[in-house]
């Protein structure tokens, strides 16, 4: 398994060059370091030499990819592509354009934006799991159908709604919760509250019927006959053998995206004001800063790949049939 | 996964034992207390319960800041900070319009003298041209302190305490609070002196440098000086400004210091009043640039320090901003004298009160005007901006047209205040376009009568009422209402696009703009030379979906004379290439106030200005008339009298007839208050005035109790329900369960 985690890595680092690339061309090709420039500086009273000033001390003064001026493997390193990754290959981010540190920001940011994802996401997973397996342990027509147009309902609504309304209701008709904040320690939890239950709410339709239909795929199989042939009672047939056996899929959706927890999310923390990650990336684009998108697609990128690997091994936990070689 | 699904089946079992249904008494117990509860707290505040009666004025933010440093800092999100932080030598009179400068640190206003080459002293309405150079000599109040900071603080030896960080020291460092040692010491005039000089520093970006770099005598060679010094220090090491004079900039003693500008400029007093020129002193730039505190983003640009009223103690600008009041400020007092109806409006009740009244601001970011905007309706915030979807169910009009809260906002005890921004939004025409500028005298004689024809057919008036909810008003040329040389009524009449009939502002015909179209030579909106119908490029930046309507209603207005208008949509930075490269046909731009001089408005429009092919300018339209530019050339040297504003009269006058511009509206700014914010008078001009207001911190809690009871019922309701949709599963399951267990019996036996 180590042989197979390290060849993972090594595979993950033309990646993660090839996105740093992509990213630098698509930011590049809308903006023109004079454009960054200028809108740090504002567009009154500024002069040629104030930009030309700004981009020397960024380093920004340089060509984009390829340095004609200058001889031999210069013409690739005395460049703005080449100045501005190597660094992030080392984790470090250098300075936004006004000047703060981006890790020390990423760093903050990441505690507020975890203090609702990662509660959303354990929560979420008890409810996508508990609710399809009630559906599938009664299977009375009734149940299962009303279930079904529930979640169709469920996932039909746009999750701007389920905010909008949840704050409506909860917060300013019946005034049981702040409509919006944000705390740290222990008085976090009445900020947290709202954001979490509609978290978990607005997702909960399309992934109850996503894990319905993997359990009922189960349900159908010898070895859950086999068991009920033995005469072990429903729950113990559904809680421990066919979650059991389910969990390949589950884990599948639900293990990448544990390491993208710490990005957040940008429509919640925007209206319960979190001051997480998920609006971060979005900032730097209105600001053309380069130096944070590069690092948040960085970030984004290497967390989905350490997400994949750990799906992977994950797979060898629940099934003893699978060996990483 | 496996806890999951044991978690779930104890859960099962939790409601049944024995196989007799268990009451969740622990549900029951809990809902029971949460109903009895009488004297209920308030659940829904977003602020510590401790904080409910202190003297606090909450505030929203939208948008973080990116610079708090007086020399890079020019946003009026920035300026919001720093102006209550730091303290340039003047400011605006709080009450008194038009916006009139008073002494902030300062004894009294600065002396001007000019002088010739030879250092003659001049008279100040003399002949301009011999004015070689003008000194402002600026005498500071001593006993002026800045607010605590490690940068002052000193071991028992005089030795500063912070000057020195070990990598050890800074290592246990992560926010400035972490430092224990505090100090002050007495603003001096070498402070305002130093910060003059950091307008040229290489590593920092003053906006204005390029600007002041013009006036300030030896400041563009200080700047060479400095990049050659900072080149040969390591990277991001110290600079010590004090060791490199600035030819323009004396200090004449401890407390005096004077400027020299080249020519006259008596622009350069409002400056006087602009962060940029606040004090820094050494010691704090020193202490900051120690190697270890930038990448824990403690910096001057992060933590400011200033000797104004407030003084900044927590910033996570993703958050929350917190400006406590600064222990050393005094000596300040609220203003005794104002406007007539400033005694009527209860604004001089505090006169002659020591400042500030409010002993913390705590600004939280709200990124969305939502839970803004029904935080201030619980009381969470005490002021407000209006937006659009709440406009309707915050304003209405009265039947003389006048704006005014609506019922449900006056129950609440909320008032409305407005003010006329210092701004002006304007559509350009590109003068350098053969079609809207002309190249021949001829050609520009047709286009200056299309112009005209289309600035009496886009319609103001109903684009503010349609699209800003009544809040601006149809501009008249381009100086916006409160700068001097402003005209009203009458006089104040654009009869290029308007006639004043009956006292009021009439729109003139769309007959007499196809009259001036025909006479351009598009009869009907057909070019006679051509035949072809007449196409216009509207160059707007990238809109949403939501300005469609917008596009739509502008296509419509050129449409009522015959002209077809194209929009030309793309993103800023091309907007602004196209701007710079003269390539635009019209387009549409606004511009805010620096300082309350009509120059820094009629500039836009002076000739060598022009924005094509010239970075710094500011002259979009790219006019140029020689007789227009020589009186603007006269005029910005002038003191205010009833000669200069003859002048601003002929040049308005001239800017109506050639119409560069369609001179769109200047904004007006709706705000809300609740009744227990007092001392507020809108100054769209100065933003140190949060020293002023004043708060009732015990009506706000009573009413914040009286807004937010909260609602217990839906609780008891949703556990009910839940226990109620719950019951036919559980039955059905034991009922499952006891089929089995039947089947082992039966299999056994």
């Amino acid at each position: 398994m180590f042989n197979y985690i390290i060849r993972r890595i090594c595979y993950a680092i033309p990646i993660l060059i090839g996105v740093n690339l992509i990213t630098f061309v698509l930011f590049f090709m809308v903006n023109t370091p004079d454009d960054m420039a200028r809108m740090n500086l504002g567009v009154k009273y500024v002069t040629d030499e104030a930009i030309e000033k700004w981009k020397q001390d960024r380093g920004y003064d340089k060509p984009l990819i390829y340095n004609q001026a200058t001889e031999g493997f210069s013409k690739l390193t005395q460049t703005i592509f080449f100045e501005k990754s190597v660094a992030m290959f080392v984790f470090d981010f250098g300075q936004a354009d006004d000047g703060r540190d981006i890790a020390h920001e990423i760093k903050s940011r990441m505690i507020p934006s975890l203090a609702i994802a990662l509660p959303v996401f354990l929560l979420g997973i008890w409810a996508y799991i508990t609710l399809p397996l009630i559906m599938v342990f009664f299977r009375m027509p009734y149940i299962d159908f009303w279930g079904v147009v529930l979640c169709v309902a469920l996932m039909s609504i746009s999750s701007l709604f389920y905010i909008i309304s949840g704050q409506f209701l909860i917060s300013k008709v019946w005034h049981l919760v702040p409509i919006s904040g944000y705390s740290t320690g222990f008085d976090a939890g009445k900020f947290l509250l709202l954001p979490v239950v509609i978290g978990v709410i607005s997702s909960i339709g399309a992934n109850t019927r996503w894990y319905r239909t993997i359990f009922l795929e189960e349900m159908n199989k010898e070895y859950v006959r086999t068991a009920r042939a033995k005469g072990l009672p429903e729950s113990t047939v559904l809680f421990k053998h066919v979650l059991r056996n389910a969990l390949i899929p589950i884990l599948t959706g639900a293990v990448v995206t544990i390491p993208l927890l710490f990005l957040g999310s940008l429509i919640t923390e925007s209206f319960f004001g979190i001051p997480g990650l998920g609006s971060y990336t979005i900032e730097a684009i209105n600001a053309q800063d380069f130096a944070i998108v590069r690092a948040m697609v960085f970030i984004g990128s290497f967390l989905y790949i350490i997400g994949l690997i750990l799906t992977d091994i994950s797979y060898t936990l629940v099934d003893p049939r699978i060996r990483l070689m | 996964m496996i806890r999951i699904g044991k978690i779930s089946q104890l859960l099962c079992n939790s409601f049944t034992r024995n196989g007799n249904y268990q009451i969740p008494w622990i549900l029951i117990v809990i809902i029971a207390g949460l109903l009895s509860a009488c004297d209920r707290p308030i659940w829904n505040s977003p602020y510590s319960s401790e904080d409910a009666s202190k003297n606090i004025l909450y505030n929203a933010f939208a948008e973080r800041p990116k610079h708090l440093d007086p020399v890079q800092s020019y946003s009026s999100n920035e300026i919001l900070l720093t102006a209550q932080i730091y303290q340039p030598p003047l400011q605006y009179h709080y009450l008194k319009r038009p916006f009139t400068l008073i002494p902030q640190t300062t004894q009294e206003m600065p002396l001007i003298k000019y002088v010739d080459e030879n250092g003659n002293e001049l008279h100040a309405e003399g002949d301009v041209s011999s004015i070689a150079y003008s000194i402002y000599e600026i005498s500071i109040k001593s006993g002026i302190r800045y607010q605590p900071h490690p940068a002052f603080a000193k071991t028992d030896q005089g030795d500063f305490r912070y000057h020195a960080l070990t990598p050890i020291e800074t290592g246990s460092i992560f926010k400035l609070g972490d430092f224990t040692a505090l100090g002050s010491r007495e603003l001096l005039a070498e402070d305002y002196a130093y910060q003059i000089k950091r307008l040229a520093h290489p590593k920092l970006h003053s906006p204005i440098f390029g600007l002041m770099s013009e006036y300030i005598v030896g400041l563009k060679d200080l700047a060479e000086t400095l990049r050659n010094a900072a080149s040969k220090l390591p990277k991001d090491a110290y600079l010590d400004l004090r060791n490199f004079p600035l030819e323009g900039v004396e200090i004449v003693d401890a407390f005096t210091y004077r400027i020299k500008i080249k020519g006259k400029y008596p622009q350069f007093i409002y400056w006087l009043a602009m962060p940029f020129f606040a004090p820094i002193p050494w010691e704090v730039e020193r202490f900051y640039s120690q190697p270890g505190l930038t990448e824990k983003n403690i910096t001057l640009d992060w933590y400011p320090v200033g000797t104004g009223a407030y003084m900044l103690v927590e910033n996570d600008p993703n958050r929350i901003m917190v400006l406590e009041r600064n222990p050393y400020f005094q000596d300040e007092y609220y203003p005794v004298d104002g406007m007539p109806e400033d005694v009527e409006n209860g604004l001089l009740t505090d006169a002659g009160k020591p400042l500030p009244f409010i002993d913390k601001i705590i600004f939280s970011r709200e990124k969305e005007n939502i839970p803004r905007w029904n935080k201030f309706l619980q009381g969470y915030y005490d002021a407000s901006g209006i937006g659009s979807d709440s406009f309707d169910q915050a304003v209405q009009l009265t039947s003389h047209g006048e704006a005014t809260v609506t019922d449900e906002m006056q129950h609440q005890g909320i008032r409305l205040e407005t003010a006329v921004a210092a701004s002006t939004y304007y559509m350009g025409f590109n003068m350098l376009d053969p079609v809207v500028g002309g190249r021949t005298d001829q050609e520009k004689a047709a286009a200056r009568k299309l112009r005209q024809a289309i600035s009496i057919a886009v319609d103001y008036e109903e684009y503010v009422s349609i699209f800003a909810n009544g809040r601006g008003i149809p501009a008249q040329g381009p100086i916006p209402p409160g700068i001097i040389g402003y005209r009203d009524g009458k006089q104040g009449v654009n009869s290029t696009v308007h006639q004043w009939i009956d006292g009021r502002i009439k729109r003139r015909s769309i007959e007499e703009a196809k009259k001036l179209l025909t006479e351009a030579g598009y009869p009907d909106g057909i070019d006679i030379k051509t035949g072809v119908p007449l196409v216009l490029y509207f160059d707007a930046t990238s809109r949403s979906a939501d300005d469609k309507s917008v596009l739509d209603w502008m296509r419509k207005q050129f449409k009522k004379i015959n002209i077809q208008l194209v929009v030309r949509s793309t993103d800023y930075n091309r907007f602004q290439d196209k701007m710079r490269k003269g390539n635009a046909q019209i387009f549409e731009w606004g511009w805010n106030a620096d300082y309350p001089d009509p120059e820094n408005f009629l500039f836009l429009l002076y000739g060598p200005q022009s924005k094509a092919g010239n970075q710094s300018g500011n002259n979009a339209a790219n006019y140029d008339n020689p007789e227009y530019n020589q009186l603007f050339e006269r005029m910005e040297k002038m003191g205010n009298s009833p000669e200069r504003q003859a002048i601003i009269d002929q040049m308005v006058e001239i800017l109506r007839y050639d119409a560069p511009w369609l001179w769109g509206y200047h904004p007006k700014d709706y705000a809300l208050y609740h009744e227990w914010y007092q001392n507020v008078k809108p100054n769209k001009m100065s933003y140190n005035n949060m020293k002023y207001l004043r708060i009732n911190a015990e009506l706000r809690e009573r009413k914040q109790r009286e807004w937010n009871q909260p609602v217990l019922w839906p609780i008891g309701a949703a556990v009910i329900i839940l226990i109620l949709s719950l019951l036919p599963g559980f039955i059905a399951y034991r009922r499952k369960e006891r089929k089995t267990e039947i089947k082992q019996l039966g299999l056994k036996m």
